[in-house]
This record gives structure tokens, C-alpha cells and sequence, in this order.
């Protein structure tokens, strides 16, 4: 909301010299966030003058223009100039080119003298030009920056001016004025207008209110007028569509006179174009009062008005040109025709008023808020009229709004009151609540004194009635937002001030700390960094294509992801099943800014929509849902596992003098996945795996003991890679987080610490290729039995001496006994177990 | 080398002039040696079984009887000497050898190479475990939710009206189909819902997450940001101790000269709603209040939404984006250095904040 300060002026005690900042600061302490300044004289600085063309010379030019050269008095004849400076010409007239058409001589003009300065920072000063001194410009409202229209420059007596000459043109076309810009909260309607903020800046400065409702004179009843019937059939909530509708009729109007120009400044300080008379009426009331209005055109109206809901296959042609396809939600205003408008929305364009127009019905109604949310929301059609309606409006103030454009269109459009008048419609019963005397202080924990909280709510315009408890109170029709004692504890708080409000500090009760699950993130989290790997937070927006490559491991796989209904791109339009996809579009955006050695990782949820995505109906607000109510939302919450994901470029460490840097290969991926598992003490299971988004030879599938895949780790596909524009090589992993911390121990049990001495022995054995090295150290450790303490594969080798499709493995076994010196036999026999159990699964040789 | 000395008698065992002089020879010899393969030939001549002294000690054996005590006693001590000063000298030369070795050894520390990456944490999750830790320290709990989350939870049982204008300011993210009230949470309030529903009263827990708003990246805006949400369900509690909450933590992360200040604003959730701002006395370019989050007295329907009586309980929440924490406290002046992911801006924190 802007508040331009001659408006605020006229209802509020504002001192002489305050500025817009000075009313922000006001209106902050009473809850109004500042948000701009809206000052012409920012950008607009005098001399600008009222000047009149004393003559006008065509001088067609060699490039085709024709050129006026004006001579423009700028000050009334017979007296002398006192501005000075260079380009002021003392004797009071101006030599000014000018190349605009639409003035003839005679005419009065607005003239920026040489020292002004337009918007844009355009500095007018004497010039050469076409073979004259011009000595300022005359101005357009576009080069004023007042108006788009630059098509000529300002006739004043277009704006029904006759000035005298040499005024100052800037106070004439209210250019001094200046408007302070607040944000104003949903809960508070009535401030989007200068009655509501004029209140506001009452409370918050402790000066007189003067109402502007109370400067009109509307009559208490109205009858005899335009025939209106409300006749809502579909009340949304329960709540009629239209509880009042007050019609009134003014004859005779002159809709093409122009605006006068105070108010059509207030109307662009307040960030309102200026159209026509009416219009600009219709919106300066709103503004003032709060009231929405709507201008039928009279004659164009036929038969009865009647608000109603819309029906099936009604269309509209609204003021914009657009038609539209009503839903029967819509709330309308219709006569014989069909529909004329959209309620508190839009009005259609078969009624609007033109230049031709001569009697104008004025609307002032009351419009229930959900109704017009949900019509504006469902045609797209924002506007100043639907924001308020939304809001809610003060039912009371109707009459005065329709009576205040009656004044205006008489006084200013030449316009004839019709005596007779419509007000149909019921006033909603008045709000009242049972405040106890102590709840404000209990509340807040400011010891209100009765005086401050009395004062508070009847500054407010709420009526108290003094109650065995406390007060019963009346809130005032234009705050739809008091409902309940809370409510008015925080009016009282806001006018005594939040800065009253004392400190102190609750001491909870015994905490439990940290969760297991949150020690055990945080441990993880920390160990991946302490490995030299960045953590990052990429977006959880992914394509689907991406979900489809890192999302499921097995091609062809079914795949399900959370679709997103409004994503900020349609690209980017599921929510990530994998952490994978983000990670590498950070690793190829700091591969583009020229990092090539990288390791990162993250930590985030992916979505997994199970078989059930919502709940098809949610409960009422205000109350606790029913148990099975409760289990269908929490059910339908799709499942967010976190994952921790790496991903790995280049070089393991900068390259330096006397360091060579290796490059981080396959099992670098592994090696952190099995980091993440040694920190939280969980042991990973791998076996070779199958992923399409990893080299289908150098992918590991991890696993718990219990069989659970909870990753993978390995090469990335090269193919991906060179998609993504990335090296050739990069590893990565990505691990089920939540699956690891669940399957972490609760307690870990300790383990004897044998003294004996050590026996160590190795191991070579020929395998077929393909059998996985693991799979022969868990039948060596097996077949070892419970002596073996440890065993470590040392080398693997393939080639000369090796048949062709074998490969050699070699293992160091250590073992020891609990309770004895093992004697060097019994360490071979438990050797020659161990060798004859992977001999018997994997037809293994010793070497 | 040689391992006599050619030409040198073989000294009589009692001829202690002799002996002396063979003693003091070797002693000479030994000082002499500069370095410990010239001492080594030293040791061989002077000691070695050809050495005067030894053939002289030999020659103990050939002694009449009454003679060899003498004898033994003189070449005893003198072989005693002989040794001491060859330790010695082994000792100082070892010495000198190690030393020079050293030297040699002598490398340019300046020149170390770095053999490992520093890895390091982002900011924003160093940040929120920071926060977590004051209010764990005043005996608050932790608590957490889901991302995507029931609209039941992100609205009406926050007292969001349907309809209501400040429903749809929140810029929802949607999921898809509509008809299945899903979407991304735009607040963690959710998760305060999820804890009235869940815990035993009173409550005090800080909830901070990840939220979504359909805001384009621009330098002070991102779909996706952090929060911390602060909530207190007890009975008696007012405003006050609202701030003096917020004060204490305020003077936790920013000293004790921190300040903070309420003004009225409005949120469906709380009433009365405040914003909250903070006088960041380390602020750059001097102590000034900056606007920090929201705050207000638990809205009763709120209360009766998770089936708590708000005759008997009451309650405070606050919020605060991590973000925002973050920008103003450590100066980070475009939001998208904290989104895109660039190793730079969490390498220069590395584990600190």
C-alpha cells in the first residue's frame, strides 16, 4: 500500500516537514514493513514553470523534420524575472526549439527552465540547436515522468487548467507530494486504504484520527433505486456470496473531462494510471475508503441486477477483452443480458463506462472473501478491487463509498445525484469476545494496567462493555481479523508496544541431547570431510531422465518418482530418487570453472513414493484429526531415506614439488563407501555389481550382512560421463544413510584380546578369472576356522606362469589362539583347511 | 694398514717407563684420529694382538711368579687408559659424524608439499549444527521431518485458513496430482506439528531443515533454503519468555552485546506474530538491527490441531533462515555462492564457521 502523504495528510496529524521515511518509521512500530519511497523530486528538480507560447514558427529542416521555434513567457508581463542563471533570459522569455506539434500559440505549457533536472538525470540547460539558442524544453508528461504519453507535450487547459504564468509547475501538478510504501499483512484489509493507515499512524504516533467515513454525508436509507436482487444459491462455506449491494445513479456526466490534477497525482503517488474521470473517481474512493467500486454505464444496463453463482456453460467478456468460461463457483453480477461481471473481480466489457456515457450506476458492495479468492485465482485476474474483497471490507462502509463517488461525480463531472437509491443486503452480526481482565498480561507478560488495555481496543474503534471477568468487546466491522481473546491480547501489545515486553527465560526440562541417528549424521558427515572430500548441497530437482539413469540400479526396472505439479522448470521437474544427479552437476560446474581435481560429496533426502501418494481429503483446521485420519497422512507421506553421495575427479591431492598426485581410480569410490561404513561400525558386504549409471566392469554392489543393498560404488559409465561433459574418468558412491544407522549396533561387544604369540602364513591360490576375490578370503576364512585371527589379500597376478582365464591370489593369514602358543602344525592345518574350503568351492590351486 | 707398529720393541711388562711411552703413543695416536676409519686403524695398531701392549701382556705369562702381579697391575691400567681415550674419541667422532649427517640431511621445510586434500563441511550445515548445539545446551531436543510433506501438516494445522491469502504467499511447490494434498514443505513448522502430535508436554524442540519455495536463484533468493524453528509448549508461557529466549540464543552467536528487538507482524500460526530483529553489534560496516525471522505466541488453534488444551498450555515458536544467518554473520553476499556448489566456497570455511 502507498500512502501519499497530502492524502494521509487531510485524516492524520503528520508534522509539516516529515517525510516518507519519517511515516515508514511510524508505521513499523504498529506492525507496517517499510517497502519504498515513492518522491518525484528524487528525479525532478525546478525551475519548472507554467509558460504561454507567444509564438510559434515552423521551420522545416533538411532531414526532413519540421521544428517549432517558440518564444514562451514564463513570467507574467509587466513583472521582472527573478530566477537567474545561465539561460534565464531576464526579460521573462524563453527562445525555446521544440519538435512536438500538438500546441499552437496561445496555449499554456510547462517549461523546464536551464538548471532543471528531469528523470533519468537529463539536465535541461541553453543549447544550440537547428540555428537557435534554446533556452529549456517544453515538457511531456513522459519527460515530466508523470505519464507514458509522449506523444505531445502538456496543454494545460486539456487538464482543465488555466494557471497563471511563471507558477511553479511542480506544486501545480502536485509534484511535491510524496508517497510512503508499507507491506500490509493478510489479516489486515482495511489498511489497504488511507483510512485504515491514516488509524494506524494515529496509533502509532498518539495523535488525533480523523475518519474520512465521517466527512461524507450518505443518507441513512436508500430506496426507490436501481432494481438489485442477491440471490445466492451455492454459498461457499456457508457464507453468502453477497451480503449487501448498494446502488446509486448520477445523470448527466461529462466522462471526458480530465482529472484534476491533485488527484490524479495522489492516484500515481499511490501507483494508480490515471484513465479517465470515472474511473480515476472509482479508484480514488477505494483507495480513501477501502470500498471496491464498480461504474455500470446506466443505459446500458438492462433489467434487474441479480448476484448469483454462475451457471455451467456461462461465458463473460470482461473489461480486458477477454472471454471467459465461468465455473459455477464464480459469484456474478448479471442483468437480462446474461452476466455483466465477474463479483469484486472484474466488470464485462458490455457495460463499462466510455467517454459517451452519461448516467453511471456506481456500485458499492459487499463480497465474501473466499468466494472472490477463489474466482480471481481460478480467471487469473488480480486486481486492486480482488485483493481487498479478499481481504475483507468493512460491510459498514458502503453506503459512505457510493455517496462519496456520487459527490465526486457531481462535483467533478458535472454529474446530477438521483435522490433514489438501492442498499439491499444483511449485516453480518457484530464480533464480540469475552476478554478476561488478566489474559492480555498472562499473554504478553506485560502488566497491563486497565487504562492501557481500555484505551487500546476503543483506539482501535472496538467497543468494551465491562464483564464479571474482564470485558466483552465489540470489535469494529472493518477488523474482520479480531475473533478471539488472542487477537485482541496482541492489539493491546502492539499499541502499548512490543518494546515493553520484558525478558526472561523458560529453563526447560532435562534434555536427552543429540538423537543416536543425529550423532551418527554428524559423524558421517564429519569423516567424509576429514577425508579431504567438500561437502556441497545441490537442489533436489531432477529431470526424469536423470531419476531413470541414477534412480534404480537394474535397467528396466520400475520406477516411480515424486512429480512435482509447478516445478521452476519442467526440465528439472521430479524430485530427486538419487543424490548422484545433483553432485555431478556440481562436479561439471567446477570442472567448467577450471577445477579438475574433486572430490564432493552430499548428504540429502531422495523421494520415494511407495503405493500410496496423499491422501485424497485433508481434516479441518482447529481440531485434532481422528487416529486413522492421522495414520492416512503420515502414510501418504512419501519415503525420504537419506542418502550420502561422492563423487570423485582427477587427482587424489595437489600436485606438487617432490608429490606425486595419483589419480582416483575405482576403488578410491569403495574405499570411501567402506569409510562411511567403519565410522558408524557397520560392515559392508561387496560383491560385484550392475548399475547403468557405472562401468559394467568396475561397479560394487554394497551390502549389509542381512542381504540389504544400501549402495554402490565404482567407475561412472564413460558414456554418462561424456554426456555430462565431464573427464573420461570419474568414480563415485552413493549410500542408503538411514539404512546404515539402523544397522548400526546398539551396544558393541568386546572381544577378547589374545597375549599369545602370532602365526603367520601365506597363501597363493589359482582361480578361474572370474570369481571374486572376496569370495575365496570368506571360504579361507571359513574353512580357517575360529584360529584365524585376520586375512588380507596382498597381490593378485595373471599372466606368464598363470594359465590363460586364471588369475593368482595371495593371501597373508594370521593366527592365533586364545588360550596357547599355537605349535607351527596346528597353523598348518588350519592353513591346509582354509586352502582345501576354497579349493572345494572355487576349484582354487595352490601355487 | 698395518697392525703393528714396524719396528717397535716389544716393551717389558714391568718396564713402566716403557710401558708408559707405548700408552701414551696410543693415546697420541688415537687424539690424532680425525676421522672413525683412521680411529679404527688406530684401535688395530695400538690394540690389535700385534700391539706392543698386547705382546707385553702376553709376555705377563712368561714372568716368574712373585713378578706378575706387578706386571698385571701396570698393564691393566695402562690397557684401561688405552680403551677410555678410544671410547672417547669413538664417542666425539660418532658425535661429529652424526652431526655432519644431519646436515646433510637438511631439507626446506617451506618447500613441504601438501600429500592430502583438506576436506571441509558446508557452511550452512556447519551453521545449523551450531545452532542445534546451543539450544541442546539449554535442554532442548532436536527434531526433524519429511521434506515432502502432507498439506495437512504445511497448513491447516497451522491454522492456514484454505482460501486465505497467506496460504498462497508461501509459494508452494506442489506435487503431483494435486487431489493428493502433497507438497514441499515451505516452512519447518510442519515438523512442530509433527512433535506436538508426538511428544510428551512440555516441548521444547528447535526443528531445522531444508524448505522450498518457488522463488527463481537470484543473488537473494533460492528455491531451496534452510530454517530453524524453535518451539515451547509449556504451561504459563508468555511473550516474555519468548524474547528472553531469543535474546539468550541471540547473545550465543553473536556476544553478549547482541540485542533483539519484536515488531508486530503476522503469521496464521502465531498470535501475536512479531518479526524479529537483531542488533549484530560485529555486523560489517558497524553494529546495526538486521531483520532475522519471525516469531509469536503459539496460535490456540494450533494447539488444538496436535489435541492440546490452550486453556491449560501455552506456547512460543520463532523462525530463522540459515541463509540469512549466514550471509549477514559471515558476510557472504550472494546467495548463490551458498547454492551452486563451488568447491571454493566451502573449502575457504573448511570445518568452521
Amino acid at each position: 500500500m502507498r500512502i501519499p502523504l497530502s492524502w494521509l495528510r487531510e485524516f492524520a496529524q503528520v508534522p509539516a516537514g516529515a517525510t516518507a521515511e519519517d511515516v515508514m518509521a511510524e508505521l513499523v512500530k504498529v506492525g507496517f514493513e517499510e517497502e519504498a519511497v515513492h518522491r518525484p523530486t528524487d528525479a525532478l528538480r525546478g525551475p519548472v514553470v507554467v509558460g504561454q507560447v507567444l509564438s510559434l514558427v515552423k521551420e522545416p529542416q533538411s532531414n526532413g523534420k519540421t521544428i517549432n521555434w517558440c518564444q514562451v513567457r514564463v513570467v507574467p508581463e509587466g513583472q521582472e524575472q527573478t530566477l537567474t542563471g545561465k539561460g534565464i533570459d531576464p526579460s521573462g522569455v524563453q527562445g525555446i526549439v521544440c519538435g512536438a506539434h500538438n500546441f499552437v500559440e496561445g496555449d499554456k505549457v510547462v517549461v523546464t527552465l536551464p538548471g532543471a533536472v528531469l528523470p533519468g538525470d537529463f539536465h535541461i540547460s541553453a543549447r544550440k540547436t537547428y540555428g537557435h539558442m534554446s533556452a529549456g524544453m517544453i515538457a511531456s508528461v513522459r519527460e515530466l515522468g508523470i505519464g507514458e504519453d509522449h506523444d505531445g507535450i502538456l496543454v494545460l487547459s486539456r487538464i482543465g487548467l488555466d494557471p497563471e504564468i511563471g507558477t511553479d509547475a511542480m506544486e501545480l501538478l502536485g509534484l511535491y507530494d510524496q508517497a510512503a510504501e508499507i507491506n500490509v499483512t493478510p489479516d489486515r484489509g482495511y489498511a489497504f486504504s488511507i483510512r485504515g493507515a491514516a488509524r494506524e499512524y494515529a496509533h502509532a504516533t498518539g495523535t488525533v484520527f480523523t475518519d474520512p467515513a465521517s466527512k461524507v454525508n450518505a443518507p441513512a436509507v436508500l430506496s426507490g433505486g436501481y432494481g438489485v436482487k442477491i440471490n445466492d444459491d451455492a454459498p461457499i462455506y456457508g457464507k453468502p456470496g453477497c451480503d449487501r449491494f448498494v446502488a446509486r445513479t448520477v445523470r448527466g456526466v461529462d466522462a471526458t473531462r480530465p482529472t484534476p490534477p491533485w488527484m490524479s497525482s495522489r492516484l500515481r503517488l499511490a501507483g494508480i494510471r490515471s484513465i479517465s474521470l470515472p474511473v480515476d473517481i472509482s479508484n480514488y474512493v477505494m483507495l480513501e475508503l477501502g470500498q471496491p467500486l464498480h461504474f455500470y454505464d446506466q443505459d446500458k444496463l438492462s433489467g434487474d441486477i441479480v448476484v448469483r453463482r454462475a451457471v455451467a456453460g456461462e461465458k463473460l467478456t470482461t473489461l480486458d477483452g477477454k472471454e471467459r468460461a465461468l465455473d459455477a463457483e464464480d459469484l456474478l453480477i448479471t442483468d437480462a443480458s446474461g452476466p455483466i461481471g465477474v463479483a469484486g473481480v472484474m466488470g464485462g466489457a458490455s457495460t463499462e463506462v466510455t467517454d459517451a456515457t452519461t448516467a453511471v450506476l456506481i456500485e458499492a458492495a459487499h463480497f465474501e472473501e473466499v468466494s472472490i479468492a477463489r474466482s480471481r485465482r481460478r480467471h487469473k485476474l488480480p486486481s486492486e478491487a480482488s485483493k481487498r474483497f479478499e481481504r475483507g471490507v468493512d460491510w459498514q462502509v458502503a453506503n459512505i463509498a457510493a455517496q462519496r463517488a456520487v459527490d465526486l461525480l457531481v462535483e467533478l463531472a458535472g454529474g446530477t445525484a438521483e435522490e433514489a437509491g438501492t442498499d439491499v443486503g444483511t449485516a453480518p452480526d457484530p464480533v464480540t469476545i469475552a476478554l478476561p481482565g488478566e489474559y492480555p498480561a498472562a499473554r504478553i507478560g506485560i502488566d497491563f494496567t486497565e487504562e492501557q488495555i481500555v484505551t487500546s481496543l476503543e483506539d482501535l474503534g472496538a467497543v468494551l462493555e465491562k464483564s464479571d471477568a474482564g470485558w466483552t468487546v465489540t470489535a469494529p466491522s472493518w477488523r474482520n481479523d479480531l475473533e478471539t481473546k488472542e487477537d485482541l491480547s496482541e492489539e493491546v501489545a502492539r499499541l502499548v508496544g512490543y518494546d515493553q515486553i520484558p525478558a526472561t527465560l523458560p529453563v526447560a526440562p532435562p534434555g536427552r541431547g543429540l538423537t543416536r541417528v543425529q550423532q551418527q549424521r554428524r559423524r558421517l558427515l564429519q569423516a567424509l570431510a576429514d577425508a579431504g572430500l567438500t561437502e556441497v548441497l545441490a537442489y533436489p530437482f531432477v529431470s526424469k531422465a536423470a531419476n531413470e539413469t541414477f534412480g534404480v540400479a537394474e535397467e528396466g526396472a520400475p520406477r516411480t518418482a515424486v512429480k512435482l505439479a509447478n516445478p521452476i522448470s519442467e526440465e528439472q521437474g521430479y524430485l530427486r530418487t538419487s543424490v548422484l544427479p545433483g553432485l555431478l552437476e556440481v562436479a561439471k560446474r567446477n570442472h567448467s570453472r577450471g577445477f579438475r581435481d574433486l572430490a564432493v560429496f552430499e548428504a540429502g533426502m531422495v523421494f520415494l513414493p511407495g503405493d500410496t501418494l496423499g491422501t485424497p481429503s485433508i481434516p479441518p483446521l482447529g481440531v485434532k484429526p481422528a487416529d486413522e485420519v492421522l495414520d492416512a497422512l503420515y502414510d501418504g507421506v512419501p519415503d525420504q531415506p537419506l542418502h550420502v553421495a561422492a563423487v570423485l575427479t582427477g587427482h587424489d591431492s595437489p600436485a606438487a614439488a617432490g608429490h606425486a598426485p595419483r589419480l582416483w581410480d575405482w576403488a578410491d569410490a569403495l574405499d570411501i563407501a567402506r569409510l562411511a561404513g567403519d565410522v558408524l561400525g557397520v560392515e559392508l558386504v561387496v560383491t560385484q555389481g550392475r548399475h547403468q549409471a557405472f562401468h559394467p566392469g568396475r561397479a560394487a554392489q554394497l551390502s549389509l550382512r542381512s542381504g540389504e543393498v544400501v549402495g554402490y560404488a565404482g567407475e561412472l559409465h564413460p558414456k554418462l560421463l561424456a554426456a555430462h561433459d565431464m573427464p573420461a574418468r570419474a568414480v563415485a558412491m552413493e549410500l542408503n544413510a538411514d539404512a546404515l544407522f539402523e544397522a548400526a549396533a546398539d551396544v558393541v561387544v568386546a572381544r577378547h584380546i589374545s597375549t599369545f604369540p602370532v602365526a603367520t602364513q601365506d597363501v597363493a591360490l589359482v582361480v578361474p578369472q572370474d570369481v571374486p576375490a572376496d569370495d575365496v578370503l570368506a571360504a579361507l576364512r571359513e574353512g580357517a576356522g575360529e584360529l584365524l585371527e585376520d586375512v588380507a589379500l596382498f597381490d593378485v597376478y595373471a599372466g606368464k606362469g598363470i594359465e590363460d582365464g586364471k588369475k593368482s591370489l595371495a593371501f597373508g593369514l594370521r593366527f592365533r589362539a586364545t588360550d596357547r602358543t599355537l605349535t607351527a602344525d596346528e597353523a598348518s592345518e588350519a592353513r591346509e583347511r582354509a586352502v582345501f574350503a576354497a579349493a572345494e568351492r572355487f576349484g582354487a590351486v595352490q601355487r | 694398514m698395518t697392525e703393528t707398529l714396524p719396528g717397535a720393541a716389544v716393551p717389558n711388562p714391568l718396564d713402566e717407563t716403557a710401558i708408559n711411552a707405548a700408552v701414551d703413543q696410543a693415546v697420541a695416536a688415537i687424539a690424532g684420529a680425525s676421522t672413525l676409519d683412521e680411529l679404527k686403524a688406530v684401535r688395530l695398531a695400538h690394540t690389535g694382538e700385534k700391539s706392543p701392549l698386547s705382546l707385553a701382556n702376553r709376555g705377563i705369562g712368561s714372568l716368574p711368579k712373585d713378578q706378575k702381579a706387578a706386571a698385571g697391575k701396570l698393564m691393566g691400567s695402562s690397557r684401561g687408559r688405552v680403551n677410555k681415550a678410544l671410547a672417547d674419541r669413538t664417542a666425539e667422532l660418532e658425535a661429529e659424524n652424526d652431526a655432519r649427517i644431519l646436515v646433510e640431511e637438511t631439507v626446506d621445510v617451506t618447500a613441504a608439499p601438501r600429500r592430502r586434500r583438506a576436506g571441509a563441511r558446508h557452511p550452512l550445515s556447519t551453521l545449523q549444527d551450531r545452532v542445534a548445539d546451543i539450544f541442546v545446551g539449554m535442554g532442548w531436543e532436536i527434531a526433524e521431518g519429511p521434506e515432502v510433506e502432507s498439506e495437512w501438516f504445511n497448513f491447516d494445522a497451522l491454522n492456514f485458513k484454505p482460501d486465505h491469502p497467506a496460504r498462497e504467499m508461501q509459494d508452494t511447490f506442489f506435487v503431483e496430482p494435486p487431489e493428493a494434498h502433497l507438497l514441499m514443505r515451505t516452512h519447518t513448522s510442519p515438523v512442530q506439528v509433527r512433535s506436538m502430535l508426538e511428544r510428551e508436554l512440555p516441548i521444547y524442540v528447535l526443528c531445522p531443515g531444508k524448505v522450498f519455495r518457488t522463488d527463481e536463484l537470484d543473488a537473494t533468493h533460492t528455491p531451496v533454503f534452510h530454517q530453524f524453528e524453535g518451539l515451547a509448549i509449556d504451561k504459563k508461557l508468555s511473550m516474555a519468555d519468548l524474547r528472553g529466549t531469543l535474546e539468550h540464543f541471540a547473545r550465543q552467536m553473536f556476544g553478549d552485546e547482541a540485542q533483539i528487538r519484536l515488531r508486530p507482524n503476522y503469521f496464521p500460526f502465531t498470535e501475536p506474530s512479531a518479526e524479529l530483529d537483531i542488533f549484530h553489534p560485529g555486523a560489517k560496516g558497524g553494529p546495526r538491527w538486521i531483520e532475522w525471522g519471525g516469531c509469536g505466541m503459539v496460535n490456540p488453534n494450533v494447539l488444538r490441531a496436535a489435541g492440546i488444551d490452550p486453556d491449560v498450555y501455552s506456547g512460543f515458536a520463532f523462525g530463522m533462515g540459515i541463509e540469512r544467518t549466514l550471509m549477514f554473520r559471515n558476510e557472504v553476499g550472494d546467495m548463490r555462492d551458498m547454492i551452486e556448489g563451488d568447491v571454493r566456497f566451502s573449502e575457504h570455511f573448511g570445518m568452521e564457521i
